[in-house]
């Protein structure tokens, strides 16, 4: 069985899910209980499990990120919200400096099984520091995994797989998509594995590789040119950013000859950068066109005025498409 | 430490006398002031539903104790105020039409006034008390008069940061004073799922700083308690913790709804028989200081005050893409020119003539 749901309840739906399936598993974080988290991720889950299982913290993220550590080590499964993104910065220290390394500290004795989910990502004219998109910092961390959904079904599939991996996961749910649109999700628990990027459309002329909020521009962009030029763009959702998904980028590279990135990131030691080296490594004698990224700016995100201009734009990422496919 | 200090009380009587300290010119003004950032705050809630504000942070039931602080500053002194502290920047000369342009969205909104020391309104959580403090710190080691003080809610008192500054202030006797406007709620969460201590003022003990708690709806008791602290850091008495303790009658932002977590109604009525406006109004009419007539002729300058600043944000510059890349780094590095003017070409030519 399944219905349309939209991506934050199929998030709903595998807490919920993972909650009644392992008493392990709790959530943690600010205002998740009876307000049901600031965008009511967790709506309903408190009613269901009790203030002990689904717990409204202090306000303190390094006690948060913390705590979870030390729950994790001692058995139990938490899955920590954070309020935004940029709120995880007092929690830093916590999740690079111990959820990261423990069990590489430990050679593997003790681990922390844990999933930090967090809201991320511009275009919902939020206030400063609500929109950031600093992937980067958690793909540059070793110990982590950063797993990014970009429809319902993902989501519900990944974070379930999240919850059971047993290393730490940086879970970032675009917040312009939580409630953008529905799409059949199954009623049963499913995984999607983590680790595996999606081919969303295949093409012959041109790679476009995205993840989160921007798949969707990459492929209202892919369709716009196929329809105007007859240019055909194979479109992959990485989903996975960290360990990216080598033998999908590469094969699909070496299949169209040609690749963009996409990605809301600041440009500098963006993501995009780490996929150029990974296709120049594996790939470069394929390519009959440099590699072009179209991303955010190298300023901090801007007030919500000019957060459009901030973003990629599907006009940037067409302009992105001719350049590369006309080099 | 953990009394509550009240000078004004509800009903609008003096608890003691403070003849000699708070002269009628100033308890004219203080009223002012309030109803000014009351009905700034009111039509700050009307214009986002309008859709004409982003997301908003109300601070109404919060008057007495923004208005109270911040008059007892001086113009010299730093404020290092939080996303709900509007009316305790424009009481230490921020203007109205900054504070619209913040909630507009605009890039230009966190430029204070050339003579003023107001920091922008600080969005993470309890990480301004830092800076505070460090700015105590080097008016201390400059030997200069001033203070900083750091506005906070009840929340803040969770992170660390929020002991971190204090025990720098301890350790350095800088003149700084943290400002905790406990509300009762940091966001959905009640003061007494926050902490286990009962009070924040007693926290101050820890560190062995100065600790006040006074009501913060009361504007004297604030304004006497600022003062007091003010002028004892300014003469190296060191730092003190000072909670106002308050309410807040509103949602905790335009995108909040605050009947999943509170009873609203029951306790915004409880609050509203402490209101700091109304209190001290009755007061003032007691003493003849106010009347009718010189409520409708200041409600009437209000209003007009605030059109004319709403007029002057909603016309103000409309902010250009070019506008983000200004004020990274002193000197523009290349990469973020030509990411200007990468955007720039994508602009002018309608987005897509390749
Ligand atoms: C580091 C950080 N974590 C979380 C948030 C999200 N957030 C914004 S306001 C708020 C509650 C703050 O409560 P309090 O300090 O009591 O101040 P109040 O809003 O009640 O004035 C939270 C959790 C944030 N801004 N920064």
């Amino acid at each position: 069985m399944s219905r349309k749901l939209t991506m934050l309840q199929a998030i709903r739906e595998a807490m919920d899910q993972k909650l009644t399936d392992d008493p392990r598993v709790m959530l943690l974080g600010e205002d998740i209980g009876v307000n049901g988290g600031v965008f009511r991720a967790t709506e309903g889950l408190i009613e269901k499990y009790g203030a002990e299982r689904v717990v409204d913290t202090p306000l303190a993220e390094s006690g948060i990120v913390g705590t979870a550590i030390g729950l994790a080590l001692n058995g139990m499964i938490p899955v920590v919200e954070i309020q935004f993104l940029a709120f995880i910065y007092p929690g830093f220290e916590q999740v690079v400096s111990h959820a990261a390394r423990m069990r590489y500290r430990t050679r593997g004795q003790f681990s922390v099984p844990m999933v930090i989910r967090t809201p991320y990502g511009a275009g919902i004219r939020g206030p400063e520091l609500h929109s950031e998109s600093v992937e980067t910092f958690f793909a540059h961390t070793p110990g982590l995994k950063v797993v990014v959904p970009a429809t319902p079904y993902d989501a519900k599939g990944l974070l379930i797989s999240a919850i059971e991996d047993p290393d730490p996961v940086v879970f970032l749910e675009p917040t312009k998509i939580y409630r953008a649109f529905s799409e059949e999700v199954p009623e049963e628990m499913y995984r999607v594995p983590i680790g595996k990027a999606r081919v969303v459309q295949e093409g012959s002329d041109l790679s476009i590789f995205a993840w989160g909020a921007m798949l969707r521009v990459a492929m209202k962009a892919a369709a716009d040119i196929e329809r105007e030029k007859g240019w055909s763009c194979e479109v992959i959702d990485l989903r996975t950013l960290y360990p990216l998904d080598r033998d999908c980028i590469i094969g699909s590279v070496k299949k169209t000859g040609r690749a963009l990135i996409v990605h809301e990131a600041h440009k500098t030691a963006g993501m995009a950068a780490e996929i150029i080296a990974l296709i120049n490594d594996e790939a470069l004698l394929y390519l009959k066109a440099p590699i072009r990224r179209i991303t955010g700016f190298d300023v901090p995100v801007p007030q919500f005025s000019l957060e459009d201009d901030y973003l990629p734009t599907e006009a940037r990422v067409k302009l992105g498409i001719t350049e590369t496919i006309l080099f | 430490m953990t009394k509550l200090y009240q000078v004004l009380t509800p009903e609008g009587e003096l608890a003691e006398d403070i003849s000699g300290r708070i002269t009628p010119d100033l308890m004219i003004d203080m009223y002012k002031k309030m109803v000014l950032v009351r009905t700034f705050d009111r039509k700050c809630i009307i214009l986002q539903r309008q859709g004409r504000l982003g997301t908003y942070a109300p601070f109404e039931g919060q008057e007495a104790a923004q208005v109270g602080s911040a008059m007892a500053l001086r113009a010299g002194d730093w404020m290092f105020p939080t996303y709900r502290d509007h009316a305790a920047a424009i009481v230490h000369g921020h203007s109205l039409v900054r504070v619209f342009l913040y909630w507009m969205g605009h890039s230009d909104a966190s430029v204070c006034p050339e003579d003023k020391r107001i920091l922008p309104q600080c969005v993470p959580i309890a990480t301004q008390m830092l800076h505070a403090m460090g700015a105590a710190w080097a008016s201390k080691l400059k030997g200069e008069q001033t203070v900083s003080i750091a506005y906070l809610g009840d929340g803040a008192t969770s992170e660390g940061d929020f002991h971190e500054a204090l025990n720098f202030a301890g350790v350095f006797r800088a003149p700084v004073l943290f400002f905790c406007q406990n509300n009762g709620y940091a966001i959905s969460v009640p003061f007494s799922r926050q902490s286990a201590s009962r009070t924040i003022a007693q926290r101050a003990a820890a560190y062995d700083i100065h600790g006040v708690r006074v009501d913060g709806n009361d504007v004297f008791a604030v304004w006497l308690t600022v003062q007091d602290a003010v002028q004892r850091a300014r003469v190296g008495g060191g730092p003190a913790l000072i909670e106002a303790v308050t309410f807040r009658y509103g949602a905790h932002t335009t995108a909040d709804d605050p009947k999943k977590y509170r009873d609203q109604e029951v306790l915004a009525q409880e609050w509203r028989r402490r209101d700091p406006v109304d209190r001290l109004r009755r007061f003032l009419e007691k003493q003849g200081l106010w009347n009718d007539e010189q409520e409708a002729a200041w409600q009437r300058q209000v209003g007009e005050t605030i059109e004319s600043a709403l007029a002057e944000a909603e016309a103000f510059p409309k902010p250009q893409p070019a506008d983000m890349f200004a004020h990274v780094y002193a000197e523009m590095p290349w990469h973020i020119r030509e990411q200007q003017q990468e955007l720039q070409r994508v602009l002018n030519e309608g987005g897509m003539q390749a």
